[in-house]
Formats: C-alpha cells, sequence, structure tokens
C-alpha cells in the first residue's frame, strides 16, 4: 500500500512542481509585491498599503471594475443563450453521428487562428467604410455609416461573443449527450410538451455543462486586456488592461495590488457558481 | 421533442452561428491578396500576393520570421511536456493517494486564475529573484499553468470511461505494469492522447496573454501580432493571419491524419 502511494507521488509530481513553481509561488510574489513601494525605476521592498489605497480610493478604478463585471454579465448571457440552442440543436434536432461530428468541427476550424488575428478581422467588417455599413447604406437602411459599429463597447461584446461562444456550447453539448434519452421518451408519455420537458428534464440534467461553461466564459472575459484594447480602440476599459498598462509603465506594486482584486473577484463569482452548480458529477 | 418550426429555427441559428464564425477570417482571407497599393478596408485594389512577399521582409516593428521559429518551438516543448506530465498525472489519479484532493484542486485553480495575473505574478518571481525570462524558461512554464489543467482534464474524462479490465487481463498473463501500460493502455487512449498534444498545441502557440511578461527579449508569433496591431496599418497583418491559419490548418490537419494512419495500422 505504502509503495502504491508512493509510485502514485512519483507520477503527479511533475504537475506539482510545475503548478507550485509557476502558480503557487508567482500568486504570493503578486501578494507580496502588492505591499512592496516603488520609484520610476526600481521596486522597493516595504510594507505599505499604499498601493491599495491609491488602487481602491480611486473612483476609476471601481468604475473599471464595474465595467469588468458588466462586460462578463453581457457575454456570459449571449454566450449562454445562443450556446445553450446550438448544443440543443447538435445534440437533440441532428440526427447520426457522422453528421454531428462534421458539424462540430466546422465550429471548432476557426478555433485553429489566433485569436488575436480574428479580433482584427472584424475590422474591415464593422469599420466606417466596412463590409456592414456599405451594405447597410447600399440596402437605404441607412444614410450615413455607423460609427459605433467599431471601436466602441458594442465590439467588444460582439468579439468576445465570437470568441468565447464555443466555450459555453462545448461542455453543454458534452451534458447533453450524456442525458438518457429514454427520460425525455417518459417526459413526453407523462404529457410534457416541449418547454416543460426543456425546463424540468433538460435544463436540470445540463447544469454541471451550463456551470463548466459560465466558468470559462466568465474566466476568460475577467482577465482580458487585448480584446478590450483592441475592440474599443482605447476608448473602454477593464481591470486586465488596467493591469496591463501599469506593467508597461514598470509600476509592477500598483498593477500587483489591482491583481489580487482582480483576484478575489474572480474567485468570489466561481465560488458562487460552484455553490449554485455541482460540477464534479462532470469529472 | 421540437417540432418542424422549431427545428427550423434551429438550423437557422446554427447556419447563422457559422456564418458569424466564419464571415470575419474570410473577409481577411481575401483582404491579405490585396495589391500592392491596397488598404484595410474593401474595394479590392487589384490582386496580389505582395503582402505575403512583405511578412518575411524586415519590418518596421520586429522580425516575424524569427518569432514564428520561437513560437513553434515553444508549441513543440509545450506539446510533448503537456503530454508527458498530464499523462503521468492522470496515471496517479486513477488511484487514490495522500494530497490528490488538493493537487487536484490546485490544478482546478490553475484554469480559472486570469492568464494576466500568471504572466504578472511570473514576471515578478523571475523580476525579485534576478533570473532573465526567456520565453523557453518562464514564457514555458507559464504556458504550462493553462495547458497542464486541460491535459489532466482530458485525461480524467479518458480513464473515467476505462475497461480495467484490459488491465487486470494482462497483469493476470504475466506482464508487469511497464508492459501492461505501453502495450495495453497506451494504445487504447492513443486518440485521447493526441487531442491532448493538439490541445496543447494550439494553446500555446496562439497565447499571448502569459508570455506577455515572461517572454523576455525575444518575441513569440503572437506577441509580435499584438505589437503590429497598434503600429502597422497595412494589409501585411492580414497576411499574417492567413499565413498563421494556413500553418495551424497543417499542423492540425497532419496530426489526425497521423491518427488514421496509426489507426489503419492498428486495426490491421
Amino acid at each position: 500500500m505504502r509503495r502504491s502511494a508512493l509510485f502514485s507521488w512519483l507520477q503527479a509530481a511533475p504537475l506539482a512542481l510545475v503548478l507550485a513553481v509557476f502558480l503557487v509561488v508567482p500568486m504570493a510574489m503578486i501578494v507580496v509585491v502588492s505591499f512592496f513601494d516603488y520609484s520610476a525605476f526600481a521596486l522597493i521592498p516595504d510594507f505599505v498599503f499604499t498601493n491599495y489605497q491609491e488602487a481602491f480610493g480611486s473612483a476609476v478604478t471601481w468604475r473599471t471594475f464595474g465595467k469588468t463585471l458588466w462586460f462578463a454579465g453581457l457575454t456570459w448571457i449571449i454566450t449562454l443563450s445562443v450556446g445553450f440552442w446550438l448544443a440543443y440543436y447538435l445534440a437533440f434536432v441532428v440526427k447520426g453521428e457522422m453528421t454531428r461530428t462534421v458539424l462540430f468541427v466546422l465550429c471548432t476550424v476557426p478555433f485553429w487562428t489566433s485569436n488575436l488575428i480574428r479580433m482584427i478581422a472584424w475590422v474591415p467588417f464593422l469599420g466606417r467604410n466596412g463590409l456592414m455599413n456599405q451594405a447597410l447604406i447600399g440596402m437605404g437602411a441607412i444614410d450615413r455609416p455607423l460609427e459605433f459599429l467599431l471601436f466602441s463597447d458594442f465590439a467588444v461584446v460582439l468579439a468576445f461573443a465570437h470568441l468565447y461562444t464555443l466555450f459555453m456550447v462545448v461542455p453543454i453539448f458534452n451534458t447533453m449527450m450524456r442525458i438518457d434519452r429514454r427520460l425525455l421518451e417518459a417526459a413526453r408519455d407523462a404529457g410534457a410538451g416541449f418547454w416543460h420537458t426543456l425546463w424540468c428534464v433538460i435544463l436540470p440534467l445540463c447544469k454541471p455543462g451550463i456551470g463548466i461553461g459560465s466558468i470559462f466564459v466568465i474566466v476568460l472575459v475577467m482577465g482580458d486586456f487585448a480584446t478590450v484594447r483592441l475592440m474599443s480602440g482605447g476608448q473602454s476599459a477593464s481591470v486586465g488592461l488596467m493591469i496591463s498598462n501599469q506593467i508597461g509603465l514598470m509600476q509592477y506594486p500598483a498593477a500587483a495590488a489591482n491583481a489580487v482584486g482582480l483576484l478575489a473577484m474572480v474567485l468570489l463569482l466561481m465560488a458562487a457558481i460552484l455553490r449554485a452548480i455541482d460540477i464534479r458529477r462532470e469529472l | 421533442m421540437p417540432g418542424r418550426l422549431a427545428r427550423f429555427l434551429l438550423t437557422a441559428l446554427f447556419v447563422l452561428f457559422l456564418a458569424f464564425l466564419y464571415g470575419p477570417t474570410f473577409t481577411i482571407t481575401i483582404l491579405s491578396f490585396q495589391g500592392p497599393d491596397g488598404g484595410l478596408t474593401f474595394p479590392m485594389n487589384g490582386i496580389s500576393l505582395h503582402w505575403f512577399g512583405r511578412l518575411f521582409a524586415t519590418q518596421a516593428v520586429g522580425d516575424i520570421g524569427a518569432a514564428l521559429q520561437r513560437s513553434l518551438a515553444l508549441a513543440a516543448m509545450v506539446t510533448v511536456s503537456t503530454v508527458v506530465v498530464s499523462l503521468a498525472a492522470g496515471m496517479a489519479f486513477r488511484r487514490r493517494f495522500p494530497g490528490g484532493t488538493a493537487l487536484f484542486y490546485l490544478t482546478l485553480a490553475s484554469l480559472i486564475v486570469p492568464s494576466i495575473l500568471v504572466s504578472l505574478g511570473v514576471g515578478l518571481l523571475f523580476n525579485l529573484m534576478e533570473w532573465d525570462t526567456a520565453w523557453y524558461s518562464s514564457g514555458f512554464g507559464a504556458q504550462l499553468t493553462w495547458t497542464l489543467p486541460f491535459g489532466l482534464l482530458i485525461m480524467f474524462a479518458v480513464f473515467n470511461r476505462f475497461d480495467r479490465a484490459w488491465e487486470e487481463a494482462a497483469r493476470d498473463m504475466g506482464a508487469t505494469p511497464w508492459q501492461s501500460f505501453l502495450h495495453v493502455v497506451l494504445p487504447i487512449i492513443a486518440p485521447s492522447v493526441v487531442g491532448i498534444a493538439l490541445f496543447g498545441f494550439t494553446l500555446s502557440f496562439d497565447e499571448f496573454a502569459r508570455t506577455l511578461l515572461t517572454a523576455g527579449s525575444g518575441n513569440t508569433l503572437p506577441l509580435e501580432i499584438l505589437g503590429m496591431t497598434t503600429t502597422v496599418t497595412n494589409p501585411v497583418l492580414y497576411a499574417l493571419g492567413t499565413a498563421s491559419t494556413a500553418l495551424s490548418f497543417l499542423v492540425i490537419g497532419g496530426a489526425i491524419l497521423g491518427v488514421r494512419v496509426l489507426r489503419k495500422r492498428g486495426g490491421g
């Protein structure tokens, strides 16, 4: 018995080592450095609260945190409501394993392109002289180009939905495929209609998938800096962007204080999701 | 089950979603063939391979060729390590072992810590220790915190559906643990292992948040692209996008083909 535990440890050791060195220690570093002082050139080891006071004493920081939550919430609602029906389509409407696989692969192919490229790809589409405006003007729907399409919050959320909807579809699809089809027949035999079955049978059984998808989407949006920077054209802000700007200015302790705030917020959200949904069943 | 109208609506939704997914990529693929005087938007100003040629010419912002080499080398390192480490850990988690639950939660935590924080943390660690950051050390480690959890979760999914009778049969016939792993377990889970490798490769090849502060002086390709998005205002960016998409297709297509060949051999 002792020997097998030792063997398991040896097998798990590389994973534990990587996570210790590149996750646990770095997170501890962030907490430590968030209490450091700094000058324009160097970090000054210290134990001061000024970074937190400066960060959270400022209305800008709170607004930025609020904005990040707003982006995350909006993206979550959109990806969930679209992703759920896409998963439903793949799981229950499409017939045949082959068709399903082909459609699934079709959905994943664009993910082989870099996220950055996929964001930039919206520029010729949404820009002032882009395809969208040209098409709308051509149809006579508008007579001046719409300005809000690119470099706006609209563009940011659109890009998030574009990048992350699949992260919602895959886990929900997985849970749906595991639903015993006889349950659906039983529901129908018992007189349940489409919506009734959906609400009382399918939805509860999909909860772990919805939970995992939500975790992915929320974490990805909360930590984002590139999408907000590129798609808002510098007109909007997120905590990630704020941190990356402070990193650019070498204000590491200030970035660290915001990072601790962001980490706390993400962990709270995760705790809330895990309370609502037991994802362990899924593993 | 949904009625005919519902089916039609759902099919329409799916088709729209595909158009939404592919539309922008198609647009930039077409635009990357702009003539030498062409701009960032339509109309096309002639058709040429000019911008593809410009890709490997000297750039104002950096060196795409070198960045590509670094990215490929890094992705290869991450892929191999992800496969080996998550396979080993996956085998470990088939038995209960002291500390296993803690390690499992730590792995999940690794998945939910925002990338930029990993970048910042690893960057600070190397800074304070006065180690030099480089893509093959700090960048490599920072990326592993993202690929390993995926690898381990895939291993979990695999071993949850794994029939232990095969291994028992091997043991009964006198196989050592290593033999039963090599000749029984590995061939059965091979497709998932290739899946982990593909995951590792794509996640690493596209990652920029985790390498932002950890790549040192040599940029990886995504970092190069990130830099170009603010400084470059010609279709060279689109050409880069088209070329990198084509490269991903080649790598992934090659891997899928490889699996099919392996399977045929195994079956024959």
